[in-house]
């Protein structure tokens, strides 16, 4: 699980183009969107893209990322139990 | 008070019918345009509809009577087919015998013929006369040649507010003088790349759209081309002839927001059509009819929803054609403003096809059936991203 | 009829962000040239610019500078041109589609790519309700938001306008359009003045511009007016005689000619018919200093703007070998590829 944690923070940095961001900089229960890392509805729809081509798991309503996204935490409890690859 | 800008002529192609006459009846008759993808191949072609003009690129062309070596792209197509009908609708022979002008609208431009090229182009000589149609001002300049017309051209790109926005420019011109008559509106055709662009979004339906509903669940995408033709009233003393209607209010304001999505209290949206009834000087109670961006993405139909409810103590009647023909983005300002221009005619509010809820958030219920009614004042909106709003008010002759 | 002045500036480009047009030779120009970039985060959020692609930080940020110069007032519209619009997003999310076969496609790339991308960051940044237009029209894309907004200040009760031109360099598309002759070879000679080869010598860049109706102790030049057209009704003399007229003003009465000269064998006869009306008249260029792109012609503005203001014509603008009498009127004339003409007139405070 912290794995996970550590590869998750990375790969969002990556895609999101977190640039003056690092791993260390984000707690696993901060929150990601709005407060926090400050990410918006367009990152979360990048968020479900990552999940789909990394982890097999497709998301077809975005509401549904509104929960899964609130942090570092609950992404990689999902990851966790709903992965395909 | 003053009456507007002069539209003599309208033209207009879309998944409803190539001409004015096809298009109204399909409007009056619920004919939908909505349909699944067959022009071109594209993964998602099974799990989205489209509002797709079912003629090929070379019957496009051999409508309009282009030699082979033409290097029109599918926005040109359908632009200069519906360009050249609004000229005959107002009788225009000799085009540069007064100041024309050509203020086109597009998102898309020549893109379907780039990705469809763009990895042959470096080995396939034949094919490179297609290179330089990729830009958007190239769309235009292919109109006004195929015209004829050599005077100012161009080309306005504000997302799916593009041809509403080539509308008022146009009419600003004619009362600033600068022109005495310009050819204003919009085309964009169907692309893999735009398909692919608002499936990223997550905001295409796999059924037909559902407009203002509580259960929409996204757009369609949809291709056209409309122009209106505006003349000034010297001109028209000039060469008296038919008023089909005049554009007598015109409203653009930025939501600043988001970059895609909308306020939720619409503000860009109420700005805009404040603003055209401000220019109108009418007060919001002498609007007869809305035709509505109502693209049914749950954020847009939200937030127009309640920019409406703010704009008018009691809204108006108002429709969503786009049930009818998709979200033909910078062309839909200019279609909905030929739909608009047929209300106001016909003294028809055309209906919204398939509504089955009201919204949650408030009660606010589209027109879902034809109905005969007078219509003196016709409100258009067109909204897009980047916070683009423009509102468009029609006034009868 | 009211005024337009320019009170404010801001230019990115391929010279050293710091250059200055009036004091300094500008770097040697070569076939291909990219933009020399300031540091974006002194005047743009970093929460906006991870997801900016170049010509959006250099619209922005040239957006900005034009503001500051003219201390910031409250925009009734905002204006763009563009004649490529966003490039590298529709390149990337293009390429991504092509070589993803339309799977795994996230939408910053395609939110990004469309035209009115660096208008509504603008408005975003600035939260601007007001007016906003964005124009792709090619060669004349910038004359058209300058057009647009000479007019408003005319014409309504605007009081200050933005507006701008901004084109950026696409790595796929810069290699079609070399494909199609409109851009010289990489390793290609540029010659301004006896051009032997097709192609223009590709810059990048963003002008901005700010519009008021009122005249500031630093105002650089009253613009007095701007037309295009897509062709001459009969000829190009005819169509710079008939806007002479239309302001009351003869060819004598120009004294610094600036030509969109572009190095482009296949263009120079475009450009050597307009001097051709022009025989007493010093002419001057501006694309060897700013590369050639849609927009460049905002580029040509700034430098005719300047020069006004300074009073001072420095001889690497000059084209030919008269000298300008005096510094009181610039006529700026552009075509690109034998269409979208403009003819932008400016005279000094």
């Amino acid at each position: 699980m912290a794995e996970l944690k550590e590869l998750l923070k990375e790969q969002i940095i990556d895609v999101l183009n977190l640039e003056d961001i690092t791993v260390a900089d984000i707690q696993d229960n901060d929150p990601l969107f709005g407060e926090g890392l400050g990410l918006d509805s367009i990152d979360a729809l990048e968020l479900i893209v990552l999940l789909d081509k990394e982890y097999g798991i497709k998301l077809a309503d975005p509401k549904q990322g509104k929960e899964i996204f609130s942090s570092i935490q609950t992404l990689a409890q999902f990851v966790e139990q709903n992965r395909t690859k | 008070m003053p009456r507007g800008v002069a539209i003599t002529g309208m033209g207009i192609v879309s998944s409803i019918g190539l001409s004015m006459e096809e298009n109204f009846q399909s409007l009056i008759e619920r004919k939908t345009g909505i349909s699944r993808l067959t022009n071109f191949s594209s993964k998602h072609a099974d799990h989205i509809k489209v509002g797709e003009i079912k003629h090929t690129d070379q019957e496009l062309a051999q409508l309009l009577g282009l030699g082979s070596a033409h290097s029109f792209t599918r926005t040109s197509l359908l632009g200069a087919l519906a360009a050249k009908q609004a000229l005959n609708d107002a009788g225009i022979t000799d085009i540069n015998a007064e100041r024309t002008g050509l203020l086109s609208a597009t998102s898309v431009a020549g893109m379907d013929y780039t990705e469809k090229y763009f990895q042959h182009f470096a080995t396939d000589p034949e094919l490179r006369k297609y290179i330089n149609s990729h830009p958007a001002g190239d769309s235009s300049n292919k109109i006004a040649s195929y015209l004829g017309l050599k005077g100012l051209v161009s080309t306005i790109s504000t997302a799916c507010s593009s041809a509403a926005n080539a509308i008022m420019l146009g009419a600003r011109l004619i009362e600033q003088g600068k022109l005495d008559r310009v050819l204003v509106g919009g085309s964009d055709a169907l692309s893999k790349f735009t398909i692919n662009g608002f499936h990223s979004l997550m905001i295409l339906s796999d059924s037909d759209c559902q407009p203002f509903d509580q259960h929409r669940k996204g757009l369609n995408l949809g291709e056209a081309a409309a122009y209106l033709l505006l003349e000034s009233d010297a001109l028209l003393a000039k060469h008296p002839k038919k008023v089909h209607a005049y554009l007598s209010g015109y409203g653009n304001a930025n939501d600043a927001y988001h970059q895609t999505a909308s306020s939720e209290t619409g503000e860009g949206a109420f700005l805009a059509m404040q603003k055209a009834l401000e220019k109108a000087d009418l007060a919001p109670i002498a609007i007869d009819y809305i035709n509505a961006h109502g693209t049914a993405t749950g954020n847009n139909d939200l937030s127009e929803g309640h920019a409406l409810l703010r704009c008018f103590q009691q809204v108006p009647a108002f429709s969503s054609t786009k049930s009818y023909t998709g979200h033909t983005l910078a062309a839909a300002g200019a279609i909905e403003a030929v739909y608009s221009i047929l209300a106001l005619q016909s003294s028809c509010l055309f209906p919204t096809l398939n509504f089955q809820h009201k919204m949650e958030e408030f009660d606010l219920q589209p027109q879902t059936e034809l109905q005969s009614k007078t219509i003196n004042h016709v409100l258009s909106n067109s909204f897009g991203f980047g916070g683009n709003c423009s509102s468009l008010l029609f006034s009868k002759a | 009829m009211k005024n337009c002045y320019i009170n404010g500036i801001g230019t990115i480009g391929i010279q050293h962000p710091d250059y200055k047009l009036l004091e300094q030779e500008p770097q040697a120009l070569f076939a291909r040239n990219q933009a020399q970039h300031p540091v974006y985060k002194e005047l743009i959020p970093a929460a906006s610019l991870r997801r900016m692609a170049t010509g959006v930080k250099m619209g922005c940020y040239a957006a900005q500078l034009a503001l500051q110069e003219a201390q910031q007032p409250a925009l009734d519209a905002i204006i763009c041109g563009t004649g490529q619009g966003c490039l590298q997003d529709s390149e990337k999310f293009l390429t991504a589609m092509i070589a993803q076969d339309e799977e795994y496609l996230t939408p910053t790339s395609f939110i990004q790519s469309t035209h009115n991308t660096v208008a509504a960051q603008i408005a975003l940044q600035l939260q601007c309700h007001a007016y906003n237009f964005t124009y792709v029209q090619g060669g004349s894309s910038f004359e058209s938001a300058l057009f647009d907004g000479l007019n408003q200040l005319n014409y309504s009760n605007a009081q200050h306008i933005l507006v701008g031109g901004v084109d950026e360099h696409a790595p796929q598309f810069d290699d079609l359009y070399t494909l199609a002759g409109n851009y010289k070879a990489e390793d290609e000679a540029v010659d301004f003045k006896n051009p032997t080869q097709g192609g223009v010598a590709q810059g990048e860049g963003a002008n901005f511009f700010l519009l008021s109706q009122e005249q500031q102790a630093n105002s650089y030049a009253q613009l007095l007016d701007v037309w295009l057209f897509n062709q001459p009704q009969r000829s190009i003399a005819t169509e710079i005689m008939q806007f002479l007229s239309l302001n009351n003003l003869q060819s004598k009465d120009i004294d610094v000619l600036m030509l969109g000269y572009n190095a482009d064998a296949s263009q120079q006869a475009y450009f050597d018919a307009m001097a051709a009306c022009f025989p007493e008249t010093a002419i001057a260029y501006y694309q060897h200093i700013s590369g050639s792109y849609d927009t460049a012609s905002a580029y040509g503005l700034a430098a005719a703007a300047q020069v006004l203001k300074a009073q001072q014509f420095p001889a690497h603008l000059s084209y030919n070998s008269i000298k300008p009498n005096r510094l009181k009127t610039i006529l700026l004339i552009n075509q690109s590829r034998g269409t979208d003409y403009s003819f932008v007139l400016l005279t000094a405070c």
